[in-house]
């Protein structure tokens, strides 16, 4: 009897119970936002292929809180065993550092990168009635002090904060600013026509931006969405420097087993080759990496490359 | 005729065995788990979305609407029968329900709390297919301005609320707006009165607050005193309400009726308001309210059915705009999406039979709701009789589980035990909590509010009185006021001058 309870015991604590092939067990995702939103959305789209592919759930769990900067906070001080893993976003492995100056991880030092999982195309859109016929004219009018223009965002933190003021601050430009909790709310006043414009995720607006109850004057990716193949480029429209994607990406924490590593990575890179899983993942909008985009080498290089460009621009909106 | 022939469409698809099935199962399913104490919709629905990934999208919306309704419920009968609400909206329920219960009534207001659901929801339903698109454009008028008239229209309300002295009140309330200041600045992104302590960074959750001040704070209450506890269950009283209790409840009903479903289409989460509004308003209207805060059945059947309606037609500026009024909808939004569906102005034209199948499903849902609650109300109120010494235990542990699973956080636990200690100082000292979770709640909305209208006013206060709805409504909140304070200030006065 009691050589069984050992035995069990066993079973349960060691990382990789009797040399059985990873996993063994189910692996968390960590999604450092409530769940409904785009990350989560994402995250589980792939668990589900993973569970698939890998014969165990990958189940996730909301550890939303300050920018998402809790629950990566969380993963990174979670055990590299291969069964904690998370959905790092543009946010949380790219703007952080400039925004939360107690930060407690260094997104370039404190993960091991599996892989970048989709982008989400950023959009400037503004209200119906909005006295501009296309993107130049918009940005006539956001340079003009006298046209008072209004923005919205979701808050310091979010992506519609961080790309709009990547937007104001390539423009050279102030504009009113009004803050509100959430992506949801400060749509409505959009829609309501008590501000004037914002930037966020596409999958966010295009059921609006097709209804006509908001415009939209481009979308800040190379090539035109899908989703909304009305939409120009910012290529297209006239301002090419703004080119910005609210990408997420699965890390583990620093010390992840290389066999672990590649597993999760080669799992990845035919989850985003599967049919199915690509359809849903093309069907909100994002952008699907290239073959060359998917490796933890790239995922490391673009992190690198997010907090270097976030970190001038936030902290000089923030003076 | 085009709204009987869609609601003709809603029915056929909503009444097929298979969506049938996934309505009743929806609905029993969200009644057990919210039951838990302090798992509200939130939590339920977030928990038990994964259930609906296996089947197609209209089916999962109405299996998902139908787990909502059943926490909905579920969050009154902890309300009623432990003094617990689990969400916003079960605050006011529990205020009298929880007086009924302990008067050995707990049947009688669980009885009048399904069916004034029931018969809101029926209306609710009503109201979103005949009128849903145009009241929406209404309620986009609503801009920051008008939303913090509103909520100071909804702090006066608060003073209506209490039971004893306005002075305790307005203390309450304030407590309560400063505990909502907690956590990051909107516009610079700083911590405020966090004390140094990161998890509080989000600033205080809900229902921790809601169910230490409640909850922990009441058990703490009938620990202290085990023998009443064992008085209040040697009765469990009738299942259903009397005739005499029905007839004081219809009234209410249907004026809470009315105030919950045009709350509920406000964009900005007025639903909240409904069960306030209609407490308030009923007390107001009352013989005699003294016995409101005592068991009277009208603070119950009112309060539950604003609470439903608003519930019901929030989901209109969802269907309607896309955009989720309050955080359950934004779940909603994001069980949508995961089925490939993006909600917005286009879902009524292009998926006709998913937005009528999901209305004529809300309804579904309540008769639903009946149905099953009827019978199980001797089953909760059964929950009484077992001993308190392994109920406060349990209660507890389901409370820890639930604070636990709502944002997966271990401190949120902690903080809930706080709040419980400083809830049992408020019953020490005679202050009603109802009132600082109001104040609590609209503390956050309000501040958000103003500053976004000052913000776009570039800071002219101006804009409160140069818009005509937002001027409206501030002049009517502080008649609200005078006239809620007025007669206690006579009251002290006469007392003065006696002394």
């Amino acid at each position: 009897m009691k050589r069984l309870v050992l035995f069990v015991l066993a079973c349960v604590f060691s990382p990789v119970g009797f040399g059985q092939a990873y996993p063994s067990r189910p692996v968390t995702i960590i999604v450092p936002f409530a769940a409904g939103g785009p990350t989560d959305i994402i995250a589980r789209i792939s668990g589900e292929y993973f569970s698939k592919a890998l014969g165990q759930q990958f189940v996730v769990e909301n550890v939303a809180g300050a920018g998402g900067t809790t629950g990566i906070t969380r993963g990174a001080q979670s055990k590299p065993d291969g069964y904690t893993i998370m959905m790092g976003h543009m946010g949380t492995h790219g703007a952080a550092p400039a925004l939360y100056a107690n930060l407690k991880y260094d997104p370039a030092r404190d993960f091991t990168p599996i892989g970048l999982v989709a982008g989400t195309p950023i959009l400037i859109v503004a209200r119906k009635d909005f006295p501009a016929a296309n993107l130049k004219e918009f940005i006539a009018k956001v340079k003009d002090p006298a046209a008072k223009v209004k923005q919205a965002h979701a808050g310091v933190g979010s992506v519609s904060y961080t790309t709009c003021t990547l937007l104001t601050s390539q423009l050279g430009a102030r504009s009113i600013v009004a803050a509100y909790r959430g992506t949801g709310p400060a749509l409505n006043d959009l829609v309501g026509g008590q501000v004037d414009y914002m930037c966020d995720q596409i999958v966010n607006l295009v059921e609006q931006v097709k209804g006509g109850s908001i415009r939209a004057y481009a979308i800040a990716t190379p090539a035109r969405s899908p989703a909304l193949p009305d939409v120009p480029t910012t290529k297209e429209a006239g301002l090419p420097g703004y080119q910005v994607s609210a990408w997420n990406a699965l890390f583990a924490p620093q010390g992840l087993p290389k066999e672990i590593q590649g597993r999760l990575n080669d799992t990845l890179v035919r989850a985003l080759d599967d049919e199915a899983t690509r359809k849903r993942l093309l069907d909100l909008g994002s952008v699907i990496p290239d073959r060359a985009g998917r490796s933890p080498q790239a995922l490391q290089k673009l992190v690198e490359s997010e907090v270097a460009r976030w970190t001038p621009i936030l902290k000089a909106a923030q003076q | 005729m085009d709204l009987l022939a869609n609601l003709g469409v809603g029915f056929a698809t909503a009444l097929t065995p298979m969506n049938l099935f996934l309505a009743f199962t929806g609905c029993f399913v969200g009644t057990l788990v919210g039951v838990l104490p302090g798992v509200g919709p939130i939590a339920t629905i977030a928990m038990l979305m994964p259930l609906t990934l296996k089947v197609d999208p209209t089916g999962a919306l109405i299996m998902l609407a139908g787990i909502y309704y059943g926490a909905q419920y579920g969050g009154s009968t902890t309300a009623i029968l432990l003094n617990i609400p689990g969400e916003v909206t079960a605050v006011v329920t529990a205020i009298d329900g929880h007086e009924m219960a302990r008067k050995g009534e707990a049947g009688a207001a669980l009885g009048i709390a399904a069916l004034g659901s029931f018969f809101a929801g029926s209306v609710a339903t009503l109201v979103i297919a005949a009128l849903g698109a145009p009241l929406t454009r209404l309620a986009l008028l609503f801009g920051p301005a008008e939303y913090f008239g509103l909520m100071v229209f909804g702090l006066g309300l608060a003073i209506v609320l209490a039971r004893g002295s306005v002075l305790k009140a307005v203390i309450m309330v304030v407590l309560g707006l400063l505990l909502s200041t907690v956590g990051t600045d909107l516009e610079t992104g700083q911590d405020r009165l966090t004390l140094g302590i990161g998890e509080l960074s989000d600033g205080v959750d809900f229902a921790v607050l809601a169910m230490g001040v409640f909850g922990i704070a009441e058990i703490l209450r009938n620990l202290e005193n085990p023998e009443a506890r064992n008085v209040a269950i040697a009765q469990i009283g009738r299942l259903l309400p009397t005739r005499e209790q029905l007839r004081r409840s219809f009234g209410p009903i249907l004026r809470a009726t009315g105030i919950g479903s045009i709350l509920g289409i406000l964009p900005g989460n007025g639903a909240v308001l409904g069960p306030f509004a209609s407490y308030a308003v009923e007390k107001k209207l009352a013989q005699d309210p003294s016995r409101f805060g005592r068991g009277a059945i009208e603070g119950v059947a009112g309060p539950e059915a604003a609470n439903n309606a608003g519930a019901q037609t929030s989901f209109i500026p969802l269907l309607t705009l896309g955009i989720p009024p309050n955080a359950v909808m934004a779940l909603m939004v994001g069980a949508m999406t995961i089925h490939g569906l993006i909600p917005g102005p286009q879902v009524m034209t292009k998926h006709p039979t998913l937005f009528w199948g999901m209305i004529a499903s809300m309804w579904i849902g309540n008769l639903l709701l009946l149905i099953i609650n009827l019978p199980l109300i001797g089953l909760w109120v059964r929950l009484l009789r077992v001993p308190y010494r392994l109920m406060f235990t349990t209660i507890l542990l389901f409370c820890a589980i639930g604070i636990y699973s709502i944002n997966n956080n271990p401190y949120d636990v902690y903080f809930t035990a706080f709040f419980g200690l400083a809830g049992y100082l408020f019953i020490k000292l005679g202050l009603e909590p109802a009132p600082m979770l109001l104040g609590f709640v609209l503390g956050k909305l309000m501040e958000e509010k103003l500053r976004q209208a000052l913000a776009l006013s570039e800071g002219s206060f101006m804009t409160f009185v140069e818009r005509p709805v937002a001027a409206t409504l501030l002049a009517l909140a502080a008649a609200v006021m005078v006239i809620a304070v007025l007669p206690a200030v006579n009251r002290s006065r006469q007392k003065a001058f006696q002394e």
